[in-house]
C-alpha cells in the first residue's frame, strides 16, 4: 500500500477523533515546548555570554577580600583584612606577569544637578582602568594618575546619567553632586550598553580614593588585573597570591578570580538549568508517549472490525502495521507542531517580560521538535501497530 | 479449482471442544455454481471461511489451484484472499467513513494498484452493480440493498476467479434479494466466475446446479441437477 494512501486512512481517523486525538498530544505539547525553550534559552545564554567575553580579554583576573570558592558561598574567615590601594600598587610594581593593575571601588549613591537626580552606580577607579578594560571616552579626558594622586573631585559619566541630568547640552566642566559631595565633570563615557551585569551608560567613574572617602570604606571592592600572557594566566596568579599572601600576614583572605573561572560558574549554571529543563522534557516526552499509545491501544480495539475487514480484502501485517504506526507519528509531530509554536511563543514572552534573560530562536529548533515527535510516535506506536498487525481476520470480524 | 481433503475444524472452549466441521470432503471445479445449506450452527460459515483462506482447517488439506493453502502463514493467505477470491458477507462490513468507492477500492489498494487504475477500475465495477451515480456516497447514506451491492462490488473489483457468499441476502427483502442472486448468476455464466453461495433459503438454492447440504459439520448430501 502507498505512503499517500497509508497517511489518508491515519488523518481520517485522527479526523474522526479530534479531541480525543488533541488531549492525547499534549503531553508531546508540553515535551517539545520545554525542549525548545531550553534549547532557545541555552542558546541564548551561549550567544550572550559569547558576546560579553568578547568584549573582554581573556587574559582577566579580578581578586577581591574574602576567601570563597568561585561558586561564592562565603567560608567565613573571622579577621578579613581588605584589599587597599597599597595592595593594588604592590601587585603593579612587583609582578612581572601582569601588565595593568586597576583598583575598583563599586558603590551607589544619588547623583544630582539643579532639581535633578538620579540614582546611579559610582565607580572608583584610576588611570589604569581603560588598561584593563576598553571604555571608550566620549568627550572630555578620563581620569587620570594626578586626579587620583591629588583626590580630586572630579567625574566621568555615562551617557545616560549625562542625558537625563543635562539634556543635550555640553556638560564638561559643570558641576555634578554625587551622594551629597560637589565633583566636576571632566568626561563622558561613549555609549556602552550592558555587560557582566552592569549598564555602562549608568555609571558614574571617579577617581578611587575619593571614592574611598565617600563611601566610607577600608579597602577596595575588587582589583581587577591583566595578565601579561594571554594564553597562560597561572604565572600572573601565582604572583598575585604570592604577593598578596605576602602582605596579609601569610593568610590567604582574598580570592583570585579569572575569566575562565568565571565563565566556567556561568556555564554550570546553564547546564544545571539545561539539565533541569532536560528532565521536565523527557518525563513530559514519557507521559506523552504513554498517552499516545494507550490512544492507540483504544484506537485498535475500536477498529477492530476495520482491522478485520482490511486483511480479509488482503491487508498483509505490514500494512496494517504501518497504517497505525503512521497515525501515531501524525498525532505526535501534530503535538510537536503546537510544542514549537507553544515553546517559542514561551521563549518570546519570557524575553519580553524579563529582557535580561537572552533567548534565540534557532532554526534547528525545528529539526528537535520534528526529531522528538517522530521518536516519540514510532517508540510508544509499534506496540499497538503490532497488536493490530497480527489480529486474526476471522475473530477480528466477528469482533462486536 | 478447490479441492477439500479430510477437513476438520475443532473449537476448543475450555474443557469442551466443538466440533465446526467434521472430516469434510468437497471438490469444486472452476466454473461451478455451488449453494451450501443446512441449518443453523451447522457449520456454512466455517466452511466458507476455510474455502475464503480467512481461516485454517485444524486437520486435513486444502489445495486451491493446485497450491496447498491450508498450512500457509498468514500473509502468505492474505495475498491469496487479494488475489483470487471475492468475500461476500451476511454484513456487508464496509468501511463506516470511506465512500463507496474507496470501500470498493480497497482490495485494489493492497494488491498495489496505482492510484487512477484503481479509480477506474472501481468506478467499473460500481457500474456492474448499477450504482455509479452512488460512488461518492457513505455506507450509512445508503441502502441495505446498495449497501450489499457496493460490498459486491468490492468483491469483484480485483476481478477473482471464485466468488464466495455467505447469506449474501439474508438482510435484505426478497426481491432485492433475487436482484443480487440473479448478478451473481450472470457473473457466473457470463464470465466464469467460480460461485459459492450459503443460504437458509430453499428457493434460492434451486437455482444452483448443484447443492451441498451439512448437517452437524458434516456433509450430509451433495447433489447436481
Ligand atoms: N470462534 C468460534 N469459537 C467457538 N465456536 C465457534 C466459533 N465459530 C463457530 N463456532 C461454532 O461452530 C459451529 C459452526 O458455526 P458456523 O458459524 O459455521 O455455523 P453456520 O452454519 O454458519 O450457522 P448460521 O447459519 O447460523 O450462520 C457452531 O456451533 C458455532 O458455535
Ligand atoms: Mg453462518
Amino acid at each position: 500500500m502507498e505512503w499517500l494512501e497509508l497517511t489518508r486512512a491515519s488523518a481520517d481517523s485522527i479526523r474522526a477523533n479530534k479531541l480525543r486525538s488533541g488531549l492525547t498530544t499534549l503531553g508531546v505539547v508540553i515535551g517539545v515546548a520545554s525542549v525548545i525553550l531550553l534549547v532557545s534559552i541555552g542558546e541564548g545564554m551561549r550567544n550572550y555570554l559569547a558576546d560579553i567575553f568578547a568584549g573582554m580579554g581573556s587574559n582577566l583576573l579580578f581578586v577581591s577580600s574574602g576567601k570563597r570558592d568561585t561558586r561564592g558561598a562565603g567560608k567565613g574567615l573571622s579577621t578579613v583584612r581588605k584589599i587597599t590601594l597599597e595592595d593594588a600598587q604592590a601587585l603593579r610594581q612587583r609582578s612581572l606577569n601582569v601588565v595593568a593593575v586597576a583598583p575598583i571601588v563599586m558603590g551607589g549613591g544619588t547623583v544630582e544637578h539643579g532639581s535633578l537626580s538620579r540614582e546611579s552606580l559610582v565607580m572608583g577607579v584610576d588611570e589604569n582602568m581603560p588598561l584593563v578594560r576598553t571604555l571608550p571616552l566620549g568627550s572630555g579626558r578620563f581620569i587620570s594618575a594626578e586626579d587620583e594622586d591629588g583626590k580630586r573631585r572630579v567625574a566621568v559619566i555615562g551617557r545616560k546619567v549625562a542625558r537625563e541630568l543635562f539634556g543635550e547640552r555640553s556638560v564638561l566642566g559643570l558641576p555634578i553632586k554625587i551622594a551629597d559631595a560637589r565633583f566636576r565633570i571632566i568626561g563622558i563615557m561613549a555609549p556602552k550598553g550592558q555587560s557582566l551585569g552592569y549598564d555602562f551608560d549608568e555609571m558614574v567613574y571617579i577617581p578611587v580614593s575619593c571614592a574611598l572617602d565617600l563611601f566610607n570604606l577600608e579597602g577596595l571592592t575588587s582589583v581587577w588585573i591583566k595578565a601579561g600572557n594571554q594564553t597562560n594566566l597561572q604565572p600572573a596568579i601565582d604572583d598575585v597570591r604570592r604577593i598578596l599572601k605576602n602582605r596579609h600576614n601569610n593568610r590567604e583572605d582574598f580570592t583570585v578570580v579569572s575569566q575562565a573561572d568565571l565563565l566556567e560558574t556561568v556555564n554550570q549554571i546553564t547546564a544545571t538549568m539545561t539539565l533541569v529543563l532536560l528532565g521536565i522534557a523527557s518525563i513530559s516526552l514519557l507521559v506523552g508517549g504513554i498517552g499516545i499509545m494507550n490512544i492507540m491501544l483504544v484506537s485498535v480495539r475500536e477498529r477492530t472490525r476495520e482491522i478485520g475487514v482490511r486483511k480479509a480484502l488482503g491487508a498483509r501485517r505490514r500494512d496494517i502495521l504501518l497504517q497505525f504506526l503512521i497515525e501515531s507519528v501524525m498525532v505526535s509531530l501534530m503535538g510537536g507542531l503546537v510544542g514549537l509554536a507553544l515553546g517559542s511563543l514561551i521563549a518570546l514572552g519570557v524575553h519580553a517580560a524579563v529582557p535580561d534573560i537572552p533567548v534565540k530562536i534557532t532554526p534547528w529548533s525545528l529539526f528537535v521538535a520534528f526529531g522528538f515527535s517522530m521518536a516519540v510516535g514510532v517508540f510508544f506506536g509499534v506496540a499497538p501497530a503490532q497488536k493490530a498487525a497480527a489480529l486474526d481476520p476471522i475473530e477480528s470480524l466477528r469482533y462486536e | 479449482m478447490i479441492e477439500i481433503e479430510n477437513v476438520s475444524k475443532v473449537y476448543k472452549m475450555g474443557d469442551s471442544e466443538v466440533h465446526a466441521l467434521r472430516d469434510v470432503q468437497l471438490h469444486v471445479p472452476a466454473g461451478a455454481f455451488v449453494a451450501i445449506v443446512g441449518p443453523s450452527g451447522s457449520g456454512k460459515s466455517t466452511l466458507m471461511n476455510i474455502i475464503g483462506c480467512l481461516d485454517t482447517p485444524s486437520s486435513g488439506s486444502y489445495r486451491l489451484d493446485g497450491q496447498l493453502v491450508s498450512n500457509m502463514r498468514d500473509d502468505a493467505l492474505a495475498t491469496v484472499r487479494n488475489r483470487k477470491i471475492g468475500f461476500v458477507f451476511q454484513t456487508f462490513n464496509l468501511l463506516p467513513r470511506q465512500t463507496a468507492l474507496e470501500n470498493v477500492s480497497l482490495p485494489l489498494l493492497y494488491a498495489g494498484v496505482s492510484r487512477r487504475e484503481r479509480r477506474e477500475q472501481s468506478l467499473a465495477a460500481l457500474k456492474r452493480v448499477e450504482l455509479t451515480d452512488r460512488a461518492l456516497h457513505k455506507p450509512a447514506e445508503l441502502s441495505g440493498g446498495q449497501r450489499q451491492r457496493v460490498a459486491i462490488a468490492r468483491a469483484l473489483v480485483n476481478r477473482p476467479s471464485i466468488l464466495l457468499a455467505d447469506e449474501p441476502t439474508g438482510n435484505l427483502d426478497q426481491k432485492v434479494g433475487r436482484e443480487i442472486i440473479a448478478l451473481f448468476e450472470r457473473l457466473n455464466r457470463d464470465e466464469g466466475v467460480t460461485l459459492i453461495l450459503v443460504t437458509h433459503d430453499r428457493d434460492l438454492a434451486q437455482m444452483a446446479p448443484r447443492r451441498v447440504e451439512i448437517i452437524d459439520g458434516q456433509i450430509v448430501s451433495d447433489l447436481t441437477s
